[in-house]
């Protein structure tokens, strides 16, 4: 009896078991203590809970964008962070305008509207153009080309809009109608908060309606399961990655400008930290899964915003907010070792992807 | 004139050799077999027809056309259409949405629920498990579903690769079966089949494939009286 469980467990299990053990005890010690101490009162935490809420449905539409990628060509594209960038960022000079020549805050919906507009357009753009340029010549390439390419085209892009739109950091224009807070059954919620959790459920439905019932949605789906199949059935393959793509870059766009809006402003770098949480948020999912991209988005962005003060405020940590990218990647090395096909991830591991 | 002629195809995996100089016709209204054992270049003869794979070498023509020009997925609109072999249904998918997608290319909505409503009739199985994922399907199903998602398309060829591999005997059967009656309706078929057996009593020609040539072609029924044939690919 013995024996045989030696056999199946390894040191390296035993060594991964204790890791995640101490963490899970240091998080529920420091959860207790936080709870006891009574530092934060309930509206702060639902003010966390709805912050999280904001964050992580912006997380939750990029990660739509790595995780229908990754069906379709079982790669990372390391470069969508800079697709979500090129958007907000190209935005800016479009908000800017409107709001020196007033038009921002006479028309406010129809100029937010154009923001998007521009946003999602040149979004839209670079990821369909990167895939065109960077991806589509190394189709059948082995696995590690189109990763470490989609490296380079990241750095690419930045450094292309930095050298197009400049390195300083750029402050979005404030919107009168996003100021200020709504009373929602008895709870304070920033009017722009709820606008992004809104806005991004809306977009969610649309995509995740679109990829289950239109017709090119299906095809979408046929191509990541087997693309030779697909072209038997007369799907062009190339057509459905581009169209791939260009949803990723559309939800990746108006992602952007939701950021955008809810933090004010936009550099060349702003991508890099969102790409690589959104990533994670797929990756928690299960990558490949959209549902599942959608779903892991929002819990880590929650997580982010309560864990700080729940999980370290209590241990004695000076500044826990600062640690709340420490925490997110500590989930990406847990999930990834416990439990590799994420959250709603089964179905990968019967396909032979 | 063949409805679908092969005209001194080579093709290549790589470095491998797999089609050296293969020529097949298929005439309207025929049932052509394609019998050989593995890996002798059955189902490479028939990825080079649906475009899947480039000959390296000669042409593949369809009622004259040359059909080089065309990607594989603008090939099944021309009405070659294939079920590959192992089925390769979408298992991610329910069934109606495979049956949707063998329709990709048509335009006619009507034509495509005229279309379910037949394939329905014909395998009620599929009927009964419309909404159901196709990965979730037995062997016997899947057959039946790779089949029905093709004729979808409306195919005036259809090319069937190994539709009776894996399949318990009752079921062989009832695929062979069913391609009588599509051949009865006026498709045209290209089978390939290591039952040869099978194959060579429901086809009018065949062709026999060893290493990449086609080493004999005859009538169906004097390939089943030919010694070689018998002793090569029936077991006798």
């Amino acid at each position: 009896m013995f024996q045989k469980w030696k056999d199946r467990v390894t040191v390296t299990d035993i060594v991964m078991w204790m890791i995640g053990g101490t963490l899970l005890l240091m998080c529920l010690w420091g959860s207790v203590s936080t709870i006891r101490a009574g530092l934060y009162t309930k509206s702060h935490w639902i003010d966390f809970v709805i912050f999280g809420l904001a964050q992580g449905s912006i997380y939750s539409l990029i990660a739509t964008g790595y995780t229908m990628v990754y069906g379709v060509l079982k790669m990372i594209n390391f470069a969508h962070g800079e697709v979500f960038m090129s958007g907000p960022f190209t935005g800016y000079f479009v908000a800017t305008a409107m709001w020196r020549s007033d038009f921002l805050d006479n028309h406010p919906i129809i100029a937010i509207i154009a923001i998007f507009a521009v946003a999602m357009l040149i979004s839209t753009m670079i990821a369909y153009l990167v895939e065109k340029i960077a991806y589509r010549p190394l189709r059948g390439a082995p696995r590690l080309i189109p990763l470490i390419t989609a490296i380079g085209a990241s750095f690419f892009l930045q450094y292309l809009f930095r050298g197009l739109y400049g390195s300083g950091i750029n402050a979005y224009p404030d919107v009168k109608v996003l100021e200020g807070f709504w009373m929602i059954l008895g709870i304070r919620v920033l009017k722009i908060q709820a606008i992004v959790i809104v806005a991004a459920i809306l977009m969610m439905i649309v995509l995740y309606g679109f990829i289950m019932s239109t017709k090119v949605g299906k095809a979408i789906r046929a191509v990541s399961e087997d693309k030779e199949a697909a072209a038997l059935m007369g799907i062009d393959v190339d057509a459905m990655i581009s169209t791939t793509f260009v949803i990723g870059g559309m939800a990746a766009g108006a992602a952007g400008v939701l950021y955008a809006l809810m933090y004010k402003q936009v550099h060349f770098f702003m991508g890099f930290i969102p790409g690589l949480k959104a990533f994670t948020a797929a990756v928690l999912g299960g990558i490949g899964n959209i549902p599942g991209a959608m779903l892991g988005g929002v819990f880590l962005g929650l997580i982010e915003s309560v864990a700080p003060a729940l999980f370290l405020d209590g241990l004695g940590i000076i500044a826990p907010y600062q640690l709340k990218d420490a925490i997110a990647f500590t989930m990406l090395v847990m999930i990834l070792i416990f439990r590799p096909t994420g959250i709603l991830g089964e179905r990968l591991a019967t396909k032979k992807a | 004139m063949a409805m679908l002629e092969l005209r001194n195809v080579h093709a290549h995996y790589g470095k491998i050799h797999a089609l050296k100089d293969i020529s097949i016709t298929v005439n309207k209204g025929e049932i052509v077999t394609l019998i050989g054992g593995n890996g002798a270049g059955k189902s490479t003869t028939l990825k080079t027809i649906s475009g899947t794979l480039r000959p390296s070498e000669g042409k593949i023509f369809l009622n004259g056309e040359d059909l080089g020009k065309y990607p594989a997925h603008e090939i099944v609109t021309k009405g070659i259409v294939q079920v590959p072999e192992g089925r390769r249904v979408f298992g991610q998918l329910t069934v109606m949405e495979n049956l949707d997608l063998g329709a990709f290319t048509s335009k006619d909505k009507k034509r495509d629920a005229n279309n379910i409503e037949k394939i329905f009739q014909m395998f009620p199985r599929l009927a009964e498990r419309s909404k159901q994922l196709a990965g979730t399907l037995s062997g016997g199903e899947q057959q039946m579903l790779a089949m029905g998602r093709a004729l979808m398309a409306d195919p005036k060829i259809l090319l069937l690769d190994e539709p009776s591999m894996g399949l318990a005997p009752v079921l062989v059967d009832s695929v062979f079966d069913t391609i009588k009656t599509l051949h009865a309706q006026g498709v045209t078929i290209l089978l390939v089949e290591q039952n040869a057996r099978m194959a060579l009593k429901t086809a009018s020609r065949g062709y026999v494939i060893q290493t990449g040539k086609v080493i004999l072609e005859d009538d169906a029924k004097k390939l089943l009286e030919n010694e070689m044939v018998k002793k090569a690919y029936m077991g006798d």
